[in-house]
């Protein structure tokens, strides 16, 4: 791979891998503060049961603890602070009743984590066991309510399209009515099941709260996606000013949405330090985390597709139950609308959603890499492909028949209601299918087939919605404001040129992983033409770091990126002015080059970024009435959010006698706008299509009937490694965003949106000659051998 | 991820080992600790007494005996799987047990000690009929393959003994191991597994012993299989009807990974590829 210290589209190698490789990182578990305590939770081996006693003597005896808390010490505290508050919202420690399995009933305090532990377990709890409500189709009925202060186990249904026009909706359902009655059409419908899943990032959460009384202040340290979010969520909570709370999130070890939740025990951490006047942490535990850190996924719904013998797709319907488990937290009922937002994926047909969101005594589930729309185009694009094969029209027609036409953008608006920056669908699919000579290679699938093996192709199209967003998602309810953040989800930037040439940038967001650290200096070299090495790159500290909310929904470059891009454009206007006033010269004549400004026309007259920035903070050298300093802040609010898409394949073979499925290939086509750096996009989707096969191939999050979560252990949830995994073959086309100044979308989930279906759709093709017609997630080798055996009789 | 408290001990050698092993009611070996480590840290296993194995000079090697080849108690995954002294079989599990950085700690000896029903080399060893090198505080003894696995992570060890090597004869027949791991493939526990050691006379199987991994309850024969491959002439079709016999005897329960059905069924492919595998190997 060539590499290069340019800008835009280049490809720079990430400058924090030398850090994250040799160690010399800093996360959070690895601070260790002066008289710092631990803190370890009691937690309850029922999903659903009514706690009669505490006995927590033989804990607080024990040497080394320092203090054990219920939900009587904490409960004037408040629930935990969520943004979108349907549903039941978390306790801060479990009050009364336990409502999942794994919810913290105490919490220990003591010296070590040993001792916290050995505390936690020796704290005694009876309970009164309660029936369990676990699965959705019982959670529906309501025959049991999970929460007997609420009415039902439906929390909020969401409807479109168009969403939230009844007169709209009903004409739609109608046009597809008659669309079923028609005796020239088909109809084609399948229950299917997009399971949980359990987030799972190498780094598991980690938080340590330090209060000072002196200065009547926390510092707290986390892992976590949102800094400024955490920050006010506790100031929140403990009714102090925002900027009585430093939160740093340091190097993050991956967070997947999952650290995109203020939780329970950053709070609680934060409620022992102000106790006991010591630093206190808490680092989950691997098995801990599984049901103590948000789930994903979790829906069970039928897809329906009526359209026409060659192909017209008339009408698109998904009714599906959405798994939001015990208690609400950040965004928990907000993941479907998600969904919704992508429903009609990237077609023009008509197209009925109903999502319900149910509560059951399970896990919270909220935002997993992608959040939403991986299960909406897994139900689009596996129902579309079972149309396509029921019509015997071939899937890649199929799609490019109902797809948008390009002449629609930009801000084509979707059957679901929603307008769409840019697209061009049929131009990436078609690229698609010449990269891998589409025709060739079906030919080839049907030479093994003729050999007697079990080889299939799939394809998959997607369209994401990302890149927020919008300060008016505000009006729509969608804002940090329950954390104490007014601010929507802007974007901000901060660039220094400092007097030796080198720059300083501030963001508002932080990666968890994806290389902003890198990108970010790509942003600003490209406007400032200051080597990419002697750009350095901050984040994650609310002390300094400007106004932003974070990493997630693919948003950083579009908004924050967007943001800092406009800042450098600033400073950038501002060097030319100085560079003007010292070479006597026209504003207008000034010419950025080689780290210097120059003339046009006289290259010998030039001062370079040294002498600019010197000068910048040596005031009496500017012009009358300018001011000191090279620096500026930008704030940007994007007029809608991004609308990334693409096209995968996937080519697999089925071992007939166990089931065993191997992926010979995998092919994406995907467009993201502009690319920043080439590398690490290619680095975003090669995660992002992982984590869709380990949905499609080996990852559930088991509970059994009793609401005990069977698969909370690393060795019962096989997640893939490289090794299980072909080599990608990467490509893309480039349809720029036209809402920002970048032209970028977002890539950080778009891998993991258009994969879980494309293999699916590839081992179904495969067992199609034995007459089966969809197999349920993971396909593990004993379900798909299942499959063959129900299709064979 | 916090073990309760325990002690700790590394003897240098095998004697103070098992003096140490006496002086406590609940003592556990460690070798390379990738079983015992993450159940202690589970909490799974709380022993009083941990005896690190690992210093003990003299037991990392693979010694060539003439007719046989001992494997030693510290003899890593790694090295196992790339000892051209050892049988097939064997070689194979052992490359394909747990990741790299596992086979670069775990031992042969731990893990056929640890008696995983669902873990590789144990039944390479049944079925290549080896021999359990055992240190007591009498001295030393013997178990045969056959008698060394007694229930669901239990051997015929007693508490106060180490299993020291692992002898199995280096010549006569082929050898081969199959599994299908939980990801598929040959990666992680096996759902099902197979091992197989055939001898050949005169284009007819004169000698058969078949193991099975991750069906029942502890690593078994497959008798039924050995009995219709002895005689037999090792064809496709004669091995494939041998090897429906793969469960017989043996209760195959259920897992996270597979029915009944399935496990029994997948047996039988396994089994198959074996006994193909090594008669091709012998």
């Amino acid at each position: 791979m060539s590499t290069t210290t340019s800008v835009l589209g280049g490809v720079v190698r990430r400058r924090e891998d030398p850090a994250l490789i040799q160690g010399t990182g800093l996360y959070t578990d690895d601070l260790k503060l002066n008289g710092m305590l631990h803190a370890a939770f009691v937690r309850s081996p029922y999903a659903h049961a009514r706690i009669t006693s505490i006995d927590s003597s033989e804990a607080e005896a024990m040497e080394g603890v320092h203090a054990l808390y219920t939900i009587d010490d904490v409960s004037h505290l408040g629930p935990l602070v969520a943004q979108v508050a349907v549903g039941k919202a978390r306790p801060l420690l479990a009050d009364g009743t336990v409502n999942h399995a794994g919810e913290a009933v105490a919490m220990v305090i003591a010296t070590d984590r040993y001792t916290a532990q050995d505390a936690a377990d020796s704290v005694f709890v009876e309970y009164d066991v309660l029936e369990p409500v676990v699965d959705l189709k019982t959670a529906a009925t309501d025959d049991v309510l999970v929460h007997d202060d609420l009415e039902s186990n439906t929390l909020i249904s969401w409807v479109g399209g168009p969403f939230g026009d009844e007169e709209a909706i009903a004409q739609t359902r109608q046009t597809i009515q008659d669309a079923k009655d028609r005796d020239d059409t088909v109809t084609v419908s399948i229950e299917m099941k997009n399971q949980k899943l359990i987030p799972s990032a190498i780094e598991p959460r980690s938080v340590v709260a330090d209060w000072n009384g002196g200065y009547q202040r926390f510092e707290v340290h986390s892992s976590t996606q949102i800094p400024h979010a955490l920050a006010g969520a506790i100031a929140k909570t403990f009714g102090i000013a925002s900027n009585s709370v430093r939160a740093v999130a340091p190097e993050v070890g991956g967070g997947f949405g999952a650290k995109l939740n203020v939780y329970n025990d950053e709070i609680l951490v934060c409620f022992a330090s102000q106790q006991l006047g010591r630093p206190v942490k808490f680092t989950e535990q691997r098995r801990e985390a599984a049901v103590s850190t948000i789930q994903g996924r979790g829906w069970v719904g039928t897809a329906t597709v009526t359209g026409t013998k060659d192909g017209e797709i008339l009408g698109y319907e998904l009714e599906a139950l959405c798994d939001m488990g015990a208690y609400s937290q950040n965004f928990t009922v907000a993941i479907p609308f998600l969904g919704l937002f992508v429903a009609s994926g990237q077609y023009k047909f008509p197209c009925y959603v109903k999502l319900d969101c149910l509560t059951t005594h399970t896990m919270t589930t909220d935002a997993y890499r992608g959040a939403g729309r991986p299960e909406a185009a897994y139900y689009l694009e596996r129902i579309i492909d079972a149309f396509a094969r029921e019509v015997g029209v071939d899937p890649a027609e199929v799609r490019m028949k109902n797809f948008i036409p390009a002449e629609n953008f930009p801000s084509a608006v979707s059957p679901i209601g929603f307008a769409m920056d840019t697209g061009d669908y049929h131009t990436n699919l078609q690229a698609l299918l010449d990269e891998v000579g589409y025709e060739d290679l079906k030919a080839e699938r049907d030479a093994a087939r003729a050999e007697g093996r079990l080889v299939g192709l799939g394809l998959s199209s997607y369209v994401e919605v990302c890149g927020f967003g919008p300060s008016g998602l505000v009006d729509l309810g969608f804002s940090w404001s329950a954390y104490g953040l007014p601010a929507a989800f802007n974007g901000s930037g901060l660039v220094r040129v400092n007097p030796d040439a080198t720059a300083t940038v501030i963001i508002g967001t932080g990666p968890s992983g994806q290389g902003h650290q890198t990108t970010w200096a790509q942003i600003v070299g490209d406007q400032l033409g200051i080597p990419v090495d002697r750009i350095r790159v901050h984040h994650g500290d609310t002390n300094d770091s400007p106004m932003g909310i974070g990493t997630f929904g693919s948003r950083s470059a579009a908004v924050d990126g967007a943001a800092t891009h406009n800042a450098a454009v600033e400073v950038r206007a501002k060097a030319a002015k100085i560079a003007a006033h010292l070479l006597e010269a026209s504003e207008e004549d000034i010419r950025f080059e080689n780290g210097a400004a120059h003339v046009a026309g006289s290259p010998d007259k030039s001062v370079d970024w040294a002498e600019i920035a010197t000068a910048a903070y040596q005031p009496h050298r500017l012009a009358e009435g300018m001011t000191g300093g090279l620096e500026a802040h930008a704030v940007f609010s994007p007029a809608n959010a991004t609308w990334p898409f693409g096209s995968h394949l996937a080519l697999v073979e089925v071992d007939r006698d166990s089931g065993d499925v191997t992926i010979l290939r995998y092919v994406a086509m995907d467009d993201c706008g502009n690319v920043i750096n080439p590398m690490i996009v290619d680095g975003q989707v090669h995660g992002g299509i992982a984590q869709g096969v380990g949905q499609a191939m080996f990852e559930d999050a088991i509970y059994d009937q009793n609401g005990n979560l069977q698969t909370a252990a690393m060795m019962d949830y096989p997640l893939p490694t490289a090794g299980d995994l072909p080599t990608f073959e990467l490509h893309r086309t480039v349809t720029p965003s036209d809402i920002n100044p970048l032209g970028v979308k977002g890539i950080g989930e778009a891998g993991t949106i258009g994969s879980a279906q494309t293999v699916v759709n590839a081992v179904v093709d495969a067992l199609a000659p034995l007459g089966v017609k969809h197999v349920d997630m993971p396909l593990r080798p004993k379900t798909v051998w299942q499959a063959m055996q129900d299709a064979q009789g | 991820m916090y073990p309760r408290p325990f002690e700790y001990v590394a003897p240098t050698s095998v004697s103070d080992a098992v003096r140490e092993l006496g002086n406590s009611d609940f003592a556990k070996i460690m070798s390379g600790g990738m079983s015992l480590i993450p159940m202690m840290k589970l909490r799974l296993l709380s022993p009083e007494l941990v005896v690190d194995i690992g210093r003990i000079a003299g037991l990392d090697q693979i010694t060539d005996d003439g007719d046989t080849v001992t494997i030693g108690a510290l003899v890593r995954h790694d090295d196992t799987a790339k000892s051209e002294l050892v049988p097939a079989a064997l070689r194979t599990a052992a490359g394909w047990t747990g990741d790299r950085q596992v086979r670069g700690r775990g031992t042969t000896c731990g893990a056929v000690a640890h008696a995983d029903i669902s873990a590789d080399q144990p039944s390479a060893v049944l079925a290549l009929g080896g021999t359990m090198i055992v240190q007591g505080p009498d001295g030393t003894r013997e178990i045969a393959a056959d008698d060394f696995f007694v229930d669901v992570l239990t051997s015929a060890l007693e508490p106060n003994e180490i299993l020291t090597g692992i002898r199995i004869s280096k010549n006569g027949g082929g050898s081969a191991y199959e599994k299908l791991g939980r990801r598929g493939g040959h990666t992680d526990y096996a759902v099902a597994g197979a091992s197989a050691h055939v001898s050949m006379s005169d284009g007819h199987i004169s000698a058969a012993r078949v193991a099975l991994t991750g069906v029942g309850t502890k690593p078994s024969l497959a008798h039924g299989v050995m009995e219709a491959l002895v005689g037999s002439d090792g064809s496709e079709a004669s091995v494939a009807e041998a090897a429906q016999r793969a469960t017989e005897g043996v209760t195959v329960l259920e897992d996270l990974y597979g029915s009944v059905d399935y496990k029994s069924h997948l047996a039988t492919v396994m089994v198959k590829r074996a006994v193909l595998g090594a008669i091709a190997n012998s």
